[in-house]
C-alpha cells in the first residue's frame, strides 16, 4: 500500500478491464492496460494524478445483463478514470476524440476561464472527429467533483468520471480509506429514441399509475368520498400522482462504478476503519435515494464544499450532486444502497473486510405518491415541515426600499410566457421547505438529510449581499413532454445576463412536479434560507416541486456559461439557459 | 347545418368551460387557476434578465457558424416523428378496419396525417383521409387545420377543408372534434372521444364513442342529413409493451335517420354490434 505525505491511503490503481470481465458486466472491451493484479476492488476505475492527462474519448461494446450496445468511454473504462488533481496546481488535459462525432468534457463544478468548460457551442466548439482539445486551468479549489461530456447524450453513453482534488494544505483529519463511487443509470435503448418515445407519450415508462385496482382498494379502506377526493385534483388537473421519474428501470439498469447490483462493487476496510466515501451521481436522468442501513452517513462535503458534519441515515441525490460521507461500519459487510426515487430499482455496492462478503439488501420501499404541496405548495395544508412562503400580496410592498434586497422577494410573478401551451401549472403559493426532504423521504422513520442541515464550513465567499435580484420559473408540461424555464425552451430564450463582478440573488421557483437539479456552470451557487442567510454553497441545486428557493451568486467569471436542469432528458428538452458574466 | 355547428360550439364549450368552471371547495377552484388561462398585464417579461443580449452574438459568443460548429442546440429544436396504428381490427365477416395517424413536428406544431379505411373483400370501400396542420394553442389542446378526401370502391370521391380541436379533457378524456366544409355547400362534423381505464398497468380497457353529422344528405355516398354514424365500443387491450398491444372489443355501432334508411335499402342493418379482434401498435 502506498500512502501521500499526509498520512492517507492511496487509491491502489485497479484494471478496471479485469474488475468488469470478474464482474461479468462487460465483454469486447479492448484490452486497456496489462498486468495481472488480483484485485478485489471491482470496477474501481483508474486512478490518474499528475499535472499532465491524456484521455481518449471512443466507442466500444458494453454487454449489461447480457445485452450488447455501444458505449462512449474515456480510456476504455467505464465510469473514465478518476483524476487525482492538486488545489494550486495547473493542469493540461490533453482529450482525444476516436468518435465519428464531435466529442466534449464538462469539469463540473470546477471553477475556470469559460472557454476551458466544455459546452460545444457555447463556450468552445466542441472537439472535433479525430482531434485533440488541450484543456488547461488552474486549480482553484479542493473537494470530490466528476467530469462529462457536454455534447448530445454522451454522457448517458458512459462519458463519465469522478475528479478528486486534494487541498493544497492538507486537511487535519484523514480517513482511513477513501473510494470515489460514482452512480450512473445506463439504457440500451438510444436515447434520442427514449425522447421521441417521450414526446409520444410522456408516461411511457411509468408502470406504476393509478389503476382501478388501487381505487377498489382505496375505496374498501377509506370509503367512496375519501377515494374520490384522492383522485378529483389530479384527474381535474390531468396530472399524475406517481409522475415521479421520466424514465425508470422499465429501460434503465442502475450502476455503481459501473456495475449492476448483481455485479456488485466491492471496497475492502477493516474493521474499525472509518471509510470516506466519495459518491458522484453521474446518472442521465436518475434521482437516487443513498443509505447504507445499520451504518449511520457523516456527510461532510457537498458539491465538493465541506459542510459542517452531520449524521444522517439516507440522503436524496440528484444528477450532476456530488456527496462525501465517512462511515464506520460495525459488521464485517455492509451494503450501500441506492433505490430510485421513483422506487423501481436500485444501485447497489458493498463495503466488507474480504471480498465475496455481502450484507442483506433491502427491497426499494413502496411507492409514494405526490402529495398536494407538490402541487400547491404552501396550499397544500397539513404537510409536516412545511414552511409555507407568505402569500403573493404580502412582502414585496411593506419592504422599506433600503430592506428590499434583505430577504428573497415572496411575490409570485409568473414569466407571461407560462399561459401557453409549454406549461401545465403555476404554483402561486409556494413553499420554500428547506427541510422537506421530499417525496419518499417523508415520516419514513430514518434521519433524511435536507438543504437544511447543510451549512458549508467559512460562510459565504463574498460578504456582499445581492444588489438586485431575478426570478426564474422551472416549468414544463408533462403531456407533451415539454421542459422549459419560464415557459421558454432553450431555442426560444435569451442568455440570463450578469453584470461582471456583481453580487445578485437568483430565484429558482419550481411550476412542476419533478424535482429540478439546477446547475449553474462557473460560478457557485449560494443558497440562502428564507430569512437570507447563508445555508449552503453548492453547484447544483435541487430545487422541488412548488419550492421556491433562492441563492446568491458572485458573477465573478466572465463568459457564457451554461446553466441547466442536470437531468439529461429535461435539458435535451430546453430547461437550460445561457448565463453571460460581462 | 346549424345543427352541427351548435354540435361543435356545444364540445367546444364543454371543454372551455370545464377548464374554467368553478368548483365547490375553494382549493380546487384555486388548482384550476393553476392551469392556462391569461397572462395578466403585468406578467414578467421572460427576456427581462437578458440584458439585451442574444445567444450567439455580443462579448464572447462563439458566433453562429464559427468554425462551422455552430450554435449550441439541444432536442427542444429537432424535429420527432411517429406512426400510431391506433385500431387495425377484424370484425367478423365485416372485413378489416384500420384508422390511424401519423406525424412529425415537435411540441407545438406538426405535420399529421389520419387516415381510416374499411377493406372488405380485398377492397377499400370506404377510406378518410386527412392531412393536418396541428397547432398548440392551449396546454392540452391543438387546432388543426388542413384537408380531408373521401373515397372508396363503388362511392364518388369527396374532398372537405377541414378545421378541428384535439386535444385532454379534466379526467383524463381524449377528445377530437373536427368540422368540415367540402364543395357545393356539403358540410359535416366528426365528434370522438375515448378514454383509457387501467385495469392493471398493462391491461387496459378503452371506451369509445364516435359520432358524424352531415349538412345535407349525399345520396351518392349514402349519407343522409343530420346525424349520420355513430359508434360505441369497448376495447380490451394487453400491452406487451407501450407500442405493442392486441385486444379484443365490441363495438355497437349504427346510422340514423336518413342514412338509416340509405342503409337500410342497401341491404345492410342499420344498427348492428360487432365483436372485434385487433392491434394497436406504434412506432
Amino acid at each position: 500500500m502506498e500512502f501521500e505525505s499526509n498520512g492517507r491511503l492511496l487509491l491502489p490503481r485497479r484494471r478496471f478491464v479485469q474488475g468488469l470481465a470478474a464482474g461479468g458486466l462487460l465483454a469486447g472491451w479492448t484490452a486497456a492496460s496489462g498486468g495481472a493484479e488480483a484485485g478485489p476492488r471491482l470496477g474501481t476505475p483508474p486512478v490518474l494524478r499528475g499535472t499532465e492527462f491524456d484521455l481518449v474519448i471512443a466507442e466500444q461494446t458494453i454487454v449489461i445483463d447480457g445485452v450488447a450496445s455501444i458505449a462512449t468511454t474515456v480510456n476504455g473504462s467505464l465510469p473514465g478514470p478518476t483524476l487525482r488533481l492538486r488545489e494550486g496546481d495547473t493542469v493540461t488535459i490533453r482529450v482525444t476524440n476516436r468518435l465519428r462525432e464531435p466529442t466534449s468534457i464538462h469539469w463540473h463544478g470546477l471553477l475556470l476561464p469559460y472557454d476551458m468548460d466544455g459546452v460545444p457551442g457555447i463556450s468552445f466548439d466542441g472537439i472535433a472527429p479525430g482531434a485533440t482539445f488541450t484543456y488547461r486551468f488552474p486549480v482553484r479549489q479542493a473537494g470530490s467533483y466528476w467530469y462529462h461530456s457536454h455534447s448530445g447524450f454522451q454522457e448517458v453513453r458512459g462519458l463519465y468520471g469522478s475528479i478528486v482534488i486534494d487541498p493544497a494544505r492538507p486537511a487535519s483529519l484523514a480517513e482511513d480509506r477513501d473510494y470515489t463511487v460514482l452512480l450512473s443509470d445506463w439504457s440500451d435503448e438510444d436515447p434520442m429514441r427514449i425522447m421521441a418515445k417521450l414526446k409520444t407519450q410522456s408516461d411511457y415508462y411509468n408502470y406504476q399509475q393509478p389503476t382501478v385496482q388501487d381505487f377498489a382498494r382505496d375505496v374498501a379502506r377509506e370509503g367512496w368520498k375519501a377515494a374520490l377526493d384522492r383522485r378529483r385534483m389530479w384527474n381535474r388537473m390531468r396530472m399524475s400522482p406517481t409522475d415521479l421519474a421520466d424514465l425508470s428501470s422499465a429501460t434503465l439498469r442502475y450502476l455503481c462504478n459501473g456495475m449492476t447490483p448483481e455485479a456488485n462493487w466491492t471496497g475492502l476496510f477493516q474493521r474499525g476503519e472509518r471509510v470516506r466515501l466519495r459518491l458522484v451521481n453521474g446518472s442521465g436522468n436518475t434521482f437516487y435515494d443513498v443509505r447504507m442501513p445499520g451504518v449511520p452517513l457523516r456527510v461532510v462535503q457537498v458539491d465538493g464544499q465541506e459542510i459542517e458534519p452531520v449524521t444522517v441515515d439516507e440522503f436524496r441525490f440528484g444528477p450532476g450532486e456530488t456527496c462525501d460521507v465517512v462511515v464506520q461500519p460495525t459488521d464485517d459487510a455492509a451494503t450501500l444502497f441506492a433505490q430510485t426515487m421513483d422506487r423501481t430499482g436500485f444501485a447497489r455496492a458493498t463495503l466488507a473486510v474480504r471480498e465475496g462478503l455481502t450484507a442483506p439488501v433491502p427491497k426499494p420501499d413502496p411507492v409514494q405518491w405526490l402529495g398536494m404541496a407538490d402541487m400547491m405548495g404552501g396550499m397544500g395544508h397539513g404537510m409536516q415541515g412545511m414552511r409555507p412562503m407568505q402569500s403573493m400580496d404580502h412582502a414585496g410592498h411593506a419592504l422599506p426600499a433600503a430592506d428590499a434586497l434583505a430577504v428573497p422577494g415572496s411575490r409570485v410573478r409568473h414569466a407571461r410566457t407560462e399561459y401557453g401551451p409549454s406549461t401545465d401549472m403555476r404554483v402561486d403559493q409556494p413553499r420554500t421547505g428547506l427541510d422537506d426532504p421530499g417525496i419518499g423521504l417523508r415520516d419514513n422513520g430514518r434521519r433524511v438529510l435536507t438543504l437544511d442541515d447543510m451549512r458549508t464550513l467559512g460562510g459565504p465567499l463574498d460578504a456582499r449581499g445581492p444588489g438586485r435580484e431575478i426570478e426564474l420559473h422551472l416549468t414544463g408540461n408533462m403531456e407533451r413532454y415539454t421542459w422549459s424555464i419560464d415557459g421558454l425552451e432553450y431555442g426560444k430564450s435569451t442568455p440570463v445576463h450578469f453584470a461582471h463582478g456583481e453580487r445578485l440573488r437568483v430565484i429558482l421557483h419550481n411550476d412542476t412536479m419533478m424535482t429540478h437539479p439546477m446547475h449553474l456552470h462557473g460560478m457557485w451557487s449560494e443558497v440562502e434560507t428564507p430569512e437570507g442567510d447563508f445555508q449552503v454553497r453548492r453547484h447544483t441545486v435541487p430545487v422541488q416541486p412548488a419550492q421556491r428557493l433562492s441563492f446568491l451568486v458572485t458573477a465573478d467569471a466572465p463568459g457564457r456559461w451554461a446553466w441547466h436542469c442536470h437531468l439529461l432528458m429535461h435539458m435535451e428538452a430546453g430547461m437550460f439557459r445561457e448565463a453571460l458574466v460581462a | 347545418m346549424h345543427r352541427y355547428l351548435a354540435g361543435l360550439g356545444l364540445v367546444l364549450t364543454c371543454a372551455i368551460s370545464v377548464q374554467a368552471q368553478p368548483a365547490m371547495p375553494a382549493m380546487d377552484h384555486d388548482a384550476m387557476d393553476m392551469q392556462g388561462g391569461v397572462a395578466p398585464a403585468d406578467a414578467r417579461d421572460p427576456d427581462a434578465w437578458s440584458g439585451g443580449y442574444r445567444r450567439g452574438v455580443g462579448p464572447y459568443a462563439l458566433g453562429h457558424g464559427h468554425h462551422g460548429m455552430g450554435l449550441h442546440a439541444m432536442a427542444d429544436e429537432r424535429l420527432f416523428a411517429g406512426v400510431l396504428v391506433d385500431r387495425l381490427e377484424r370484425a367478423g365477416h365485416d372485413g378489416t378496419h384500420v384508422e390511424g395517424r401519423a406525424w412529425i413536428g415537435n411540441a407545438y406544431d406538426k405535420a399529421m396525417l389520419k387516415a381510416e379505411s374499411g377493406i372488405e373483400r380485398g377492397r377499400i370501400d370506404d377510406a378518410r383521409t386527412e392531412l393536418l396542420w396541428s397547432h398548440a394553442v392551449a396546454t392540452y389542446w391543438d387546432t388543426q387545420i388542413g384537408l380531408r378526401h373521401d373515397d372508396g370502391a363503388g362511392r364518388p370521391a369527396r374532398d372537405w377543408l377541414a378545421i378541428g380541436i384535439q386535444g385532454l379533457a379534466p379526467y383524463w378524456f381524449e377528445l377530437e372534434a373536427t368540422a368540415y366544409v367540402g364543395e357545393g355547400g356539403r358540410t359535416a362534423l366528426r365528434l370522438a372521444g375515448e378514454y383509457e381505464l387501467l385495469i392493471t398497468q398493462r391491461l387496459i380497457l378503452q371506451p369509445r364513442v364516435e359520432a358524424q353529422f352531415q349538412g345535407r344528405a349525399d345520396p351518392a355516398t349514402g349519407v343522409g342529413s343530420g346525424l349520420t354514424t355513430g359508434a360505441l365500443g369497448m376495447r380490451l387491450r394487453y400491452e406487451f409493451s407501450r407500442q405493442f398491444a392486441p385486444y379484443v372489443g365490441v363495438e355497437r355501432s349504427g346510422a340514423f335517420g336518413d342514412t338509416a334508411d340509405l342503409s337500410h335499402n342497401a341491404g345492410h342493418p342499420s344498427v348492428r354490434t360487432r365483436w372485434v379482434a385487433g392491434l394497436r401498435l406504434w412506432f
